[in-house]
């Protein structure tokens, strides 16, 4: 059992952002919920914003700004220091921007959708398209052409 | 002549920021008056139209572009790169948009009142984000451009029919955003492994750590992300209520560029990225032209079943892109090629029919196939358009469907497999039977029903683009040996690294 436990334990940021992110999915899928479904999304983007940060990382070091560069002082060793790698950074800064939009983009239907319907519920949603507009079945949309002689 | 010199320089970049700006200008351009956007989204996508054009020329010419994006140099700064691969899908989309720029006065005054600004505004970020994303040589950027066309094609979908077109907007963001999220982690695998962003210095990369489970992971995860991205048969389920319930005119732009794209992205990362070999090799290809073969055979059937023209359009958007993967899943320089012509052919193909599909709505609001009769004497001209698209769907001698069919069926004959002929075949059989019941509403009407009926023409704006794209469609189907000898075929060694124009 020590095994699996040291295998998970060696690298348990990554065990996390796998958890997380088959939450998120699952969410997306499986909640009837409109708004559960956005959380999910959020869940499921944020996991992996944290695969990408702990990318960054490695053991003993510091943030990427110049050792001794601060203040006129003699910078010594530079290359000695171990920096993070600030590109992952960067990028996740604008992955959470697009993610952000969509969320925004995501609940501004949201709302509009729940003037329309009245509901957030996915199969009171399908049952009122159904009810609401005859010609949503295949087979009403037939007769009505029927009914109305081929016009 | 410094300024002159300032925009030949940057013509790359042109090609993205010349839509990105207008768009972001056209509320103010709206605001002077409602009627000017129109003109406004005209005169931008023109002037896309000549810089991609004028791009395409230099590659031709003079081989593939480099854009250093502030000059930084490419494993570190952001490169453009245009090859003519992305060259010609930058054509088809300037060209697509500039065409549905002229059509869409009439139909967004009617179909979205009140929003026009907001419309155009949009419509010019999706070119935008289209534009990027066939543009850009870094994998990151692409993802950034690939969010801004699917946020906008959300925006887009949501302006359509009250109720259902904010639902299938829903439904089309939860899954984008699926496909967009297994394509961002795919992109962090393989940051993690190479620790480059740029798709040229990865392409070097790679080949020596293609055993690594990492890199198997980041393909399993791009090729997830890009077939729910282009609808392959069993990711499709978001597209067809998106493109029936969206507006008339983003559904021509969003059928005619979004799924293309998506296709150009998912080549340009299995043949670019990674290599054809590595692909071959782990049996990607194989599955995906098996998805294909599939998508190609149900997306008819489905097709058959659907009374409403828009949905009835949308499967055969479905079995379409069957055919274009089929071409590139057979990895042999016909079938690529093949596939490669059916990008630009269903591209002119299925944009006309989706516009023809929006100016009948737009004078008749009908859309149920059923109730079409006597349309080709009420609207003659859109509906000869509607014929010559539709054979050229068929794949009839003579338009350009036909070549795109005749060289994936020989591409499958050179591969060995026969069975992908009999799929093709069969499937030009299947459109027969859809595009037939609307031909027969559409003509053979009973006499006494139809002898009542007015000739009412749709407007002029909606008639010129149309009957541009029908002309193209039969043009290309005549004479396509200049762009299958000078850009296809080079381009298909190119991809399968055979040597050729580079």
């Amino acid at each position: 059992m020590t095994g699996i436990i040291d295998v998970v334990y060696a690298e348990y940021n990554y065990w996390i952002y796998v958890t997380l992110m088959m939450i998120g999915f699952y969410a997306m899928i499986a909640k009837k919920n409109l708004i559960k479904k956005v959380i999910g999304a959020n869940i499921f983007q944020t996991a992996i914003f944290l695969f990408y940060v702990s990318l960054a990382d490695i053991t003993g070091g510091t943030a990427p700004i110049l050792v001794g560069g601060h203040g006129g002082e003699h910078v010594e060793h530079a290359a000695d220091v171990i920096y993070t790698n600030p590109v992952p950074h960067c990028l996740i800064l604008t992955a959470i921007v697009v993610s952000v939009s969509t969320t925004a983009v995501a609940l501004a239907l949201i709302i509009r959708i729940y003037n329309e319907y009245g509901s957030l519920d996915e199969d009171v949603i399908l049952a009122a398209r159904k009810s609401l507009q005859p010609e949503f079945s295949e087979y009403a949309r037939q007769k009505e052409v029927i009914d109305d002689g081929g016009i | 002549m410094a300024g002159f010199e300032i925009i030949t320089n940057n013509l790359p970049v042109f090609a993205v920021v010349v839509p990105l700006i207008a768009g972001f200008l056209t509320p103010i351009v709206g605001w002077i008056d409602r009627r000017l956007p129109w003109y406004w989204v005209m005169l931008a996508m023109f002037v896309v139209l000549l810089i991609t054009l004028s791009n395409l020329v230099t590659v031709i010419n003079s081989g593939t572009i480099h854009y250093k994006l502030g000059g930084w140099d490419p494993p570190f700064g952001i490169e453009y790169v245009i090859d003519l691969l992305n060259g010609f899908v930058c054509l088809i989309i300037a060209f697509i948009g500039f065409m549905v720029s002229i059509y869409s006065v009439e139909s967004v005054k009617k179909e979205v009142p009140g929003k026009t600004t907001q419309f155009y505004s949009v419509f010019l970020l999706l070119i935008t984000g289209l534009m990027g994303m066939t543009i850009t040589g870094d994998i990151f950027n692409f993802y950034v451009f690939l969010e801004i066309s699917s946020l906008t094609a959300y925006a887009l979908i949501a302006m359509g029919d009250r109720g259902d077109g904010v639902v299938a907007s829903f439904n089309y963001l939860i899954m984008g955003t699926v496909a967009a999220s297994f394509i961002l982690l795919g992109i962090g695998y393989l940051y993690a492994v190479t620790g480059t962003l740029n798709m040229a210095d990865m392409q070097n990369l790679l080949p020596s750590i293609y055993e690594s489970k990492v890199v198997l992971a980041a393909l399993a995860f791009f090729m997830a992300g890009f077939s729910i991205k282009v609808g392959l048969f069993p990711l499709h389920a978001w597209l067809p209520d998106a493109y029936t319930h969206a507006p008339s005119t983003a559904s021509a732009l969003i059928a005619g560029l979004m799924t293309k794209v998506g296709v150009y992205a998912m080549i340009r990362f299995m043949f670019c990225v990674f290599t054809p070999a590595f692909v071959i090799d782990v049996n990607m290809t194989e599955i995906l032209t098996w998805a294909a073969a599939l998508a190609i055979i149900v997306g008819s059937v489905l097709a058959i079943a659907q009374s409403d023209i828009k949905r009835m359009l949308a499967y055969s958007s479905i079995s379409q892109i069957g055919y274009i993967l089929l071409g590139f899943g057979l990895v042999n320089v016909i079938g690529i090629t093949g596939g490669l012509l059916h990008i630009m052919n269903h591209a002119l193909m299925k944009c006309a029919l989706f516009l023809v599909a929006g100016a009948v709505f737009y004078k008749t609001d009908i859309r149920n196939i059923y109730q079409f009769q006597g349309l080709g004497k009420k609207m003659p001209v859109t509906t000869t358009v509607f014929l010559i698209a539709a054979l050229s769907m068929i794949g009839v001698p003579g338009t350009v469907g036909f070549t795109s069919k005749w060289y994936l069926a020989l591409g499958s004959i050179v591969a060995d497999q026969w069975i992908f002929v009999a799929v093709i075949l069969v499937s030009s059989l299947l459109n027969i039977v859809y595009f037939w019941r609307i031909f027969d509403n559409i003509w053979f009407g009973h006499p006494h029903e139809i002898e009542n009926i007015k000739r009412d023409e749709a407007p002029l704006t909606m008639l010129i683009p149309m009957v541009i794209l029908a002309i193209l469609c039969v043009y290309f189907g005549f004479f396509s040996g200049y762009p299958i000898e000078h850009i296809f075929e080079p381009l298909a060694k190119t991809l399968l690294g055979l040597g050729g124009v580079p």
